[in-house]
């Protein structure tokens, strides 16, 4: 410390052994290996890009198409990039705490804190930085290609909220190279995370990380709400949106509704650690009961607003590949909407142990049971929805039937979870890891991934290689079976969650168990990798111009794939529900337009460029008590966003011939093709136009 | 239907993992409800499976009915009926809103009665009145004060079987939380203020107790030996402690409040006499439990080195910030 005390006004309280290579070379445990082999991954992953980028010359394509633009379909792409990068940490974090738990019999490989920064940066990875940003792309991508718009209200500040979600991820990705993440798991309770139990760095990273990119997700959900409200295209009524719309809206006022607690929850805490309040301490009247509250005000919503989406593109895959209108489609719709509104009065089932009288557990258990309804009402839906259809098992398929085989008993240990005479006994316990493992893998992981093979080819004009995609779908739903069932039965064999070790021998068979699954899920992770880039090497034979492989039922199978930057030639004018299979029916699914107009799109910019760099510096600076830097950050960003003000033209003009000329040619090559049916789905034959198929004698 | 095969695999590898568990393990008699030890974990583990069992009505059609919807309705089943347009019927929305609120209110119900016939706070039925006992929750071990027989311990909680028990809770350091799982469910432990749970054993037997709240590196090895012993084992083991036992006053409860594990405490502060995994102390300074909790409330901010758990507390400092109380 004492030699760089002279530079602190310079580097704030960063030191040498801030970097975990240097304790690694000396003092080399396992423990210490494998953060210095964490880190190296990172610097040299990062290095690896750069060269690669370099070498193949994107430097300014990657500026001016991606990093810059404001097309919500490229902002999408780039939100599940993030989500996928991130989503590999977090597994490979998943499967250390398997093996470290599976050798965990009085001791294990990994330092007790090292476990508590796994166990940390996993529950915050796969919620914030692979969960979040994985539904904010599909819903960029998606959602307004489904209401036959051009674009998401505000597209700047989408670039911004998608920064602003960056900068959460970098924060977590640096803490593996400089310093070292809280340990104080995902909910970060004080007064453990106060500045009197830990001082260090580790807390303030989990603040900055959260408390950013929380602030990205308010904004995203006021963007989708507002686009929802105001950009439907003409026609479309609200209960003619497609199902998944319905979910996108919900989760959308979710978001506004319920990131705020978190954002208030993260910066008092900030406030006690920096400025030495006394929101949440032990003394001078400091109450962390209050944290609690507040936390899971803004933590049970969250899981709502995750799996809504999921719900709805669940909707969308099983009414596409059993060939059928949605069953209940009012229902399902009224079930989200109830779901949405009782996700706000649950919050206090994750504390039945509190010590609050029996009335008020009674009362919160009640309505949590509630919840169980609407939530079983869609699944019975899905299953009319396949009944009487011609189901293909497509990828999607197979992740759908995984979810609802499995999701129900997650809801059936839910239901449970909701009585606190249970809870008082299994909270805490790993059959409460298995719990909402078993709701967030089937439910919401099965769901995005359903999604990103279901909507692959609308946005890159190839499919994804079928086979890979079935090795992995099942690797992820064996995986999941062998990894978390047995953690039911450990958790009511009490083994609390959170151990490092254990000196129960009765434990370890099942941990040996749950090892063996993690494995399972490595090799769905591996698989799903493995697919992606076989798929790229076998484009040429799964193009998909005509941009419909599925016989899709909803707008966005309406026009190419990819589609063109302003998403629609003519802006479509709809009629009822499911609108591309009606018009498809009636042999109008592809009219040819009276005429063409100039088409007005927003310019790129690179504010949110400078919202990355200069929050992850701030997010940094203030991790690190760097202050000139914290001020000169924020200046810069202040700036960036008043100068931005002051730019007269932010939109630039598509002229009509150019949009005429594209929609032509599209036209012309739907006239010549020959639709395919759905037996050849998945065969090269299928370029994207669908053969119509009604039941024998209805046609 | 495509990849045959692999959908045989993974059902049977799926199967496999449910009834793996099943196959792979004993029960460990002394730290689970689900071998209740006494009438609150029986009740639990009671309520536990006829939830399981009245919501398996809901979810048993789905289990059974997925697979079979898939088969009969797959794409290359020409002879099975296709209805694309068919989206709604009256009768079997009734029944999939009806089931399941029918399910959930009578669940309700139970869910309501045994909330608060199981409330922690609620005094057990019985003849005899309660052996108290005062926790309090340090980094990583539990002190067990008993305030009538003016002894303390650690790592060991002796008890009378058949004769409930009151505990008064408080935590000396972060939140942490308390639970005996053969036979009874957990309660938090906060700095400053109290919880309470009331347990009972059937029998005289061993119990693992243990901290369910992760609080730092000591974490998995908070726990602790619960003995329920006959009333004569009960009145001899605290002859035992009162005779062997080490003064817990101010200046030891500071050593003690420091962060360590059990063994640690041992170590720094157990006689030979003791058992291996315990300390025993007597007499105990009077109001203990008291002091400890209005540490907390003494109208100014604790020093860093007067507060358990801190990083930079120390024994002296932390024996000095105990506070009188008022009496
Ligand atoms: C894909 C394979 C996964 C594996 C192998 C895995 C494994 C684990 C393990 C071992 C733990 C620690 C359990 C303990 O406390 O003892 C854990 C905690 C957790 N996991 Fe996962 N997990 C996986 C996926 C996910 C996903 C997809 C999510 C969410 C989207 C998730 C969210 C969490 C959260 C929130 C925690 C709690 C962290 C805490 O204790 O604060 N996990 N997981
Ligand atoms: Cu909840
Ligand atoms: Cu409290």
């Amino acid at each position: 410390m004492s030699g760089t005390s002279s530079l602190h006004w310079l580097i704030g309280r960063l030191d040498l052994s801030s970097l975990p290579i240097l304790p690694a070379l000396a003092n080399p445990t396992p423990s210490e290996i494998v953060a210095a082999v964490a880190a190296l991954m990172v610097i040299l992953g990062g290095l690896g890009v750069a060269v690669l980028i370099t070498w193949r010359g994107w430097w300014t394509s990657l500026w001016r198409d991606w990093l810059t633009s404001t097309d919500h379909k490229r902002i999408g792409i780039m939100y599940i990039v993030l989500a996928l990068v991130m989503m590999v940490r977090g597994v490979l974090e998943g499967v250390v705490m398997r093996a470290q738990q599976a050798a965990g019999l009085d001791g294990g490989f990994l330092s007790d804190g090292h476990f508590a920064e796994l166990f940390s940066t996993h529950g915050t990875i796969m919620i914030f930085f692979v969960a979040m940003p994985f539904i904010a792309g599909l819903i960029n991508y998606v959602m307004p290609l489904q209401i036959g718009a051009r674009d998401v209200s505000f597209p700047m500040l989408n670039q911004v909220s998608l920064a602003l979600t960056a900068i959460g991820a970098a924060l977590v990705m640096i803490s593996l190279v400089l310093g070292k993440f809280s340990t104080g798991g995902w909910p970060a309770y004080p007064p453990y995370t106060g500045i009197a139990f830990n001082p260090g760095e580790g807390p303030d990273y989990w603040i900055w990380s959260v408390a950013i990119a929380g602030l990205g997700s308010t904004l995203s959900g006021l963007n989708f709400v507002v686009t929802i409200f105001k950009e439907r295209a003409p026609g479309m009524k609200l209960f003619d949106m497609p199902l998944f719309t319905w979910t996108v809206l919900c989760t959308a006022i979710i978001m506004v509704f319920a990131m705020p607690p978190l954002t208030v929850a993260t910066l008092t805490l900030a406030l006690d650690r920096y400025l030495d309040f006394h929101f949440y301490t032990n003394d001078l009247g400091g109450n962390m009961m209050n944290y609690v509250n507040l936390f899971w005000l803004f933590g049970h919503p969250e899981v709502y607003l995750l799996i809504l989406p999921a719900f709805g593109i669940f909707s969308e895959v099983i009414s596409t590949f059993s060939g059928k209108c949605l069953y209940g489609y009012k229902s399902l719709v009224y079930a989200t909407m109830v779901i949405s509104v009782l996700s706000f009065t649950v919050w206090l089932h994750h504390f039945f142990t509190m010590g609050q009288s029996a009335h008020v557990n009674a009362a919160f258990g009640v309505a949590s049971m509630f919840i169980a309804v609407p939530t079983g009402v869609k699944v019975y839906d899905w299953m009319a929805t396949m009944f009487r259809g011609r189901i293909r098992l497509t990828v999607p398929m197979i992740y759908a039937t995984g979810f609802l085989t499995l999701f129900v008993i997650g809801g059936l240990t839910g239901v449970m979870l909701a009585n606190p005479t249970i809870s008082y006994q299994v909270h805490n316990t790993l059959f409460l890891v298995a719990h909402f493992h078993n709701v967030i893998i089937p439910g919401v992981l099965f769901g995005l991934l359903a999604g990103y093979h279901y909507w692959f080819p609308k946005a890159f004009g190839f499919r994804l290689n079928e086979r890979w995609g079935a090795i992995s779908a099942l690797f992820w739903i064996t995986g999941f079976a062998f990894t978390f069932f047995p953690l039911y039965v450990l958790g009511l064999m009490g083994m609390p969650r959170r151990s490092a070790s254990y000196v129960d021998p009765s434990f370890e068979p099942l941990t040996w168990v749950a090892m063996f699954g993690a494995a399972l899920i490595f090799c769905a992770l591996a698989t799903l990798l493995i697919q992606l880039r076989v798929s790229i090497r076998d484009r040429a034979q799964t193009q998909v111009p005509l941009g419909d492989p599925w016989d899709g039922r909803t707008l966005e199978w309406s026009i190419p794939s990819p589609p063109p930057e302003y998403n629609f030639a003519i802006v479509p004018r709809v009629v009822g529900r499911d609108a591309f299979a009606e018009a498809k029916e009636r042999g109008q699914g592809y009219p040819k337009p009276a005429g063409y107009e100039d088409i007005e799109m927003p310019r790129n910019t690179m504010l949110g460029m400078v919202v990355l760099i200069g929050g992850t510096a701030l997010g940094l600076a203030l991790v690190w008590y760097i202050w000139w830097l914290a001020v000169l950050s924020l200046v810069v960003m202040i700036g960036a966003f008043i100068a931005k003000s002051f730019v007269p033209e932010p939109h630039r003009i598509i002229p009509a011939t150019e949009v005429a000329a594209a929609h032509e040619a599209w036209l012309a090559a739907i006239a010549k093709a020959s639709p395919v049916t759905r037996a050849q789905e998945t065969s090269a034959e299928n370029r994207g136009l669908a053969a119509l198929e009604m039941p024998e004698g209805a046609a | 239907m495509k990849y045959g095969w692999l959908w045989l695999l993974a059902l049977f590898v799926t199967a496999a993992a449910v009834f793996s568990p099943g196959a792979s393990f004993a029960w460990p008699e002394s730290s689970s409800f689900f071998t209740p030890q006494g009438p609150i974990a029986q009740a639990e583990k009671d309520h536990f499976l006829q939830t399981a069992a009245i919501t398996m009505i809901a979810v048993l059609p789905v289990l059974l009915l997925v697979p079979l919807i898939l088969w009969r309705y797959r794409y290359g089943n020409r002879k099975a009926s296709y209805r694309p347009k068919w989206e709604f019927s009256g009768p079997l929305d009734l029944l999939m809103w009806g089931v399941p609120i029918a399910i959930v209110a009578i669940l309700s119900v139970e869910l309501w009665q045994e909330t608060v016939s199981l409330d922690p706070y609620r005094p057990l039925p019985s003849e005899k009145a309660p052996l108290e006992i005062q926790v309090v929750g340090l980094d990583w071990k539990w002190l067990f004060i008993y305030p009538e027989q003016g002894i303390a311990s650690v790592g060991e909680m002796g008890f009378p079987a058949d004769r409930p028990v009151k505990l008064s809770l408080t935590s000396d350091t972060v939140m942490q939380s308390f639970m005996i799982g053969a036979l009874a469910g957990q309660i938090y432990v906060m700095p400053g203020m109290q919880t309470q749970l009331q347990l009972m054993a059937d029998a005289p037997g061993l119990f693992e107790g243990e901290n369910t709240q992760f609080n730092g590196a000591g974490f998995p090895m908070q726990r602790f030996r619960a003995v329920a012993q006959t009333d004569e084992g009960f009145a001899n083991w605290v002859a035992e402690v009162k005779a062997q036992g080490v003064p817990l006053d101010p200046q030891t409860y500071g050593k003690l409040a420091v962060s360590s594990t059990p063994a640690e405490v041992h170590r720094t502060l157990a006689s030979p006499q003791m058992p291996a995994d315990a300390v025993w102390f007597s007499p105990v300074a009077p109001d203990l439990f008291e002091r400890v909790l209005r540490r907390y409330h003494q109208g100014s901010a604790l020093e860093p080195g007067g507060q358990p758990g801190s990083f930079l507390h120390d024994p002296d400092t932390l024996s000095q910030s105990l506070p009188e109380t008022t009496q």
